[in-house]
């Protein structure tokens, strides 16, 4: 594993039994994840995306394989031990932002912090840069039904940053948004990779989605086919 | 925010939902409270039933009389120390239904079989003097706000004297006070002789003899003793601890506990029914979001309490708003009760007994879905919208 490698993933394989059919998604997959790189994962339905996502941030596991993070083998830690370790290393933004409806935009950005040991001052100062970050400062105390997709998805990215991971991780974040507002969203995700150095993993179907990262891999049937780097991403 | 409040917007998330299981919860804790309350005022009586004190009544029943002779017999036999005799006088004081309970006693002996009772000594030498006198229990004194030296009209609806009239005119000579504050002081006692003179139905009949025993051992063998020295005799009698006796007492309404555990067991069941499946209904509603606090770091154990712990707090708030409502009933009804069920108060072992309850509940209608939440698969939650 070279030094500026943030994961890295040897020989996975998984495997789903449906009945007596056995469906393999991954089988010998490897790939390494580069520090503060922003990558688009495009490919069919079906390829195995989400799956290699969610592999990534700990919310599956693999049928066989290694996955390394910082040198450390994570597929065979605890549930408990892997959800601390999301807590403190992954950001998650989901195609449908996954906004808890009862709270605010603030509450929101805040649930990732209950899980931290901080003071109500420490977690208010975080909460306000990731909303100024996001351009919702003034949006705090707004419930996410009295904003708009585009301003949801930047809570949800609010929510994703606000304990300060390493790598974000992003199923169709722009999935259910206009082109407009997923140009915002995507060029917020862009400067969280430029200039606060986080590392993006982003899965996508649009190619103009992913033409904000800088490498972009296309899987099929459980490998990657294709890859294309871009060295000035849109 | 921290996690309970977390915890409290979750559950005020569906403001209707909330207010109709808090309010079944309330009703289900107001009846356990109030009936409780009911329960432990007609037991009071076995609570504090002393337990060397013994009753000889009629064999057939306790309204039926007993020979005054009787009890200088009783007082013959081996283990007895001190033996008494009182009737029912059935009173009431102007209406009949302000019940005014009063036993015509023997004066002289009665404090010393009810020495858990206290009177002052010159209140006692004022009534031994007095014929008309009367004394009053302490909680009819403040009940009524009388006192000594005022005369007041006792009706029977029972008896009545040789002028038609079943009115007979008391002047008050002493109260008396319970050494135990659970004892009941609802009631007054007069002179059984001079009451003997008046009524109409005549004399030397007794309602039922109250006796010492030297020792609660003895207990048994006095009772044996009694019922056998008058057992093939006209009135045959049956002998019984009090405690014994103000359970026979009680059970001629029926058995109050079955019946009052018997309704607050169902209510418990019904409202189990209703608020499990309302939490059940309400988690599964839920699980994409459950999902989502697992993939950003929530450990599993930290999503099962605080289900757990929205059950308990949705338990507690119906529960103690129901154990309040309970408490001001009772104080609330009391007064009105004062005649037949002078010991109505809701205890602390009712609001204690209360609380475990409001546990259970908590625990019972949380567990499943705080489980069902603890193993929710977390990709298929996130796929399900």
């Amino acid at each position: 594993m070279s030094n500026n490698n943030l994961f890295e993933l040897k020989n996975i394989a998984k495997r789903f039994t449906k009945g007596k059919e056995t469906i393999t998604i991954f089988d010998n997959l490897c790939m390494d994840i580069t520090s503060e790189h922003f990558i688009a994962i495009m490919g069919p339905s079906g390829s195995g995306k989400t799956t290699l996502l969610n592999m990534l941030g700990g919310v599956d596991r693999p049928t066989s394989g290694d996955i390394i993070y910082e040198g450390k083998a994570i597929q065979s830690l605890s549930e408990n031990a892997l959800a601390s370790w999301r807590a403190a290393n992954i950001g998650f933004i989901f195609q449908f932002y996954n906004l808890m409806p009862m709270l605010t935009a603030a509450q929101n950005v805040e649930l990732p912090l209950l899980l931290k040991k901080l003071s109500r001052s420490e977690r208010k100062k975080k909460i306000d840069a990731a909303l100024t970050l996001v351009g919702l400062a003034d949006r705090a105390k707004h419930k996410p039904d009295e904003l708009s997709g585009g301003q949801q998805q930047r809570v949800a990215i609010a929510r994703a940053i606000v304990s300060d991971p390493k790598l974000l991780l992003c199923d169709e974040p722009t999935g259910d948004l206009d082109r407009t507002t997923a140009t915002e969203v995507l060029q917020t995700l862009q400067l969280l990779n430029q200039e606060f150095g986080k590392t993006v993993v982003m899965v996508t179907h649009d190619p103009a989605a992913a033409e904000f990262a800088n490498l972009q891999l296309h899987l099929d049937k459980g490998e990657f086919i294709e890859q294309h780097k871009s060295e000035s991403a849109a | 925010m921290n996690l309970l409040t977390l915890i409290r917007k979750n559950l005020t998330r569906n403001k209707l939902r909330l207010t109709l299981n808090c309010f079944a919860i309330f009703i289900a804790f107001m009846l356990f409270g109030s009936l409780g309350a009911i329960k432990n005022a007609f037991e009071s009586g076995v609570e504090v039933a002393a337990a060397d004190r013994l009753m000889v009544v009629n064999k057939i029943n306790f309204t039926q009389s007993l020979p005054l002779a009787y009890v200088n017999k009783i007082r013959s036999i081996e283990g007895v120390k001190h033996a008494s005799w009182a009737n029912w006088f059935g009173g009431y004081y102007q209406e009949p239904r302000n019940q005014l309970m009063t036993f015509a006693v023997d004066p002289e002996s009665y404090f010393l079989v009810y020495d858990d009772l206290t009177i002052p000594e010159q209140e006692l030498s004022n009534w031994l003097k007095d014929r008309q006198g009367i004394l009053i229990g302490e909680r009819i004194a403040t009940a009524r706000g009388w006192k000594v030296g005022d005369r007041i009209p006792v009706s029977s609806n029972i008896f009545s004297q040789e002028n038609g009239s079943s009115t007979w005119e008391f002047n008050i000579s002493g109260i008396f006070r319970p050494k135990n504050p659970q004892t009941d002081t609802s009631y007054t006692l007069i002179h059984y002789k001079y009451f003997m003179e008046t009524q109409i139905w005549g004399g030397d009949w007794i309602g039922w003899v109250p006796l010492n025993t030297e020792d609660p051992a003895l207990n048994e063998q006095v009772i044996k003793a009694i019922d056998s020295m008058f057992a093939n005799s006209a009135a045959e009698t049956e002998t019984a601890t009090e405690a014994q006796f103000s359970k026979a007492f009680i059970e001629q309404v029926g058995d109050i506990g079955f019946i009052i555990m018997s309704v607050v067991l169902s209510a418990f069941f019904t409202i189990l029914l209703i608020v499990g499946n309302s939490m059940w209904q309400s988690i599964r509603e839920r699980t994409n979001e459950i999902a989502v606090l697992k993939t950003i770091g929530f450990t599993a154990h930290k999503v099962f309490s605080m289900i757990l712990a929205e059950s308990f707090l949705l338990a507690f708030t119906g529960g103690l708003l129901g154990l309040l409502a309970a408490w001001a009933l009772v104080i609330a009804i009391a007064p009105l009760t004062q005649s037949f069920l002078p010991a109505l108060v809701m205890g602390k072992s009712v609001f204690f007994a209360g609380v475990v309850y409001i546990l259970v509940l908590g625990f019972i209608t949380g567990i499943l879905p705080a489980w069902q939440a603890m193993k929710l698969n977390t990709i298929d939650a996130l796929n399900r919208r």
